[in-house]
């Protein structure tokens, strides 16, 4: 079984499954946790708009 | 000075964190290194350890799926040697990988080197889960 996915969907998913480790080793508490991993979520995807956008304008 | 008193206060009204036995130290991240998540499992933190499973064995096996390169022990290229570090941080996964000789890598894909990427990362963030259950063990964390 092979799985091919898109370049995007690949940096969500390592977005998502890395955001939830840094979350829970990273802070204490539930709310915390949950806060700093969709930080890290957003810094994950916005990264890859922005280089994205990024590699565009070099190309153009 | 007024913000390192407060602060200080701070600290002090978060409830301590108990130390769990000292075998524990040593026990909670060999059992996390070998099976992610466990580590936190055996101290009772259910969520944090299910999560950390779920999130690192995913990745792992997308990892294999995506046709990804497992790197075996070597002493040549230093990008090669540490792939191999980033790998075996997996433990369990990564035997069981190698046992099974899994993840040859298909260069037929122009996405099975994010594939090498996950699986490299997945055993990088279980380091983190290592490194996370040996605190809770020393009662370092909640």
């Amino acid at each position: 079984m092979t799985l091919e996915l898109s370049h995007f969907s690949a940096a969500v998913l390592f977005s998502v499954f890395a955001s939830v480790v840094f979350g829970v080793t990273q802070r204490n508490t539930t709310r915390e946790q949950i806060r700093y991993g969709l930080y890290c979520f957003v810094l994950f995807a916005g990264g890859v708009f922005v280089a994205g956008w990024a590699m565009w304008v070099l190309r153009h | 000075m007024a913000n390192s008193a407060k602060s200080t206060a701070t600290e002090t009204q978060k409830a301590p964190a108990t130390p769990a036995s000292p075998n524990m130290s040593v026990i909670a991240p060999a059992v996390a290194w070998l099976i992610p998540g466990a580590g936190h499992l055996i101290q009772k933190r259910w969520i944090r350890g299910l999560l950390l499973m779920a999130s690192i064995s995913t990745m792992f096996v997308l990892g294999l799926l995506m046709q990804g390169r497992v790197y075996h022990p070597n002493g040549g290229d230093i990008l090669d040697i540490l792939g191999f570090v980033g790998d075996v941080g997996a433990g369990g996964l990564y035997i069981v990988t190698r046992v099974q000789d899994w993840g040859h890598g298909a260069i037929a894909h122009a996405t099975a080197d994010y594939g090498t990427k996950f699986l490299i990362v997945a055993g990088l963030l279980n380091f983190i889960s290592m490194a996370d259950a040996y605190h809770i063990a020393i009662g370092k964390k909640p």
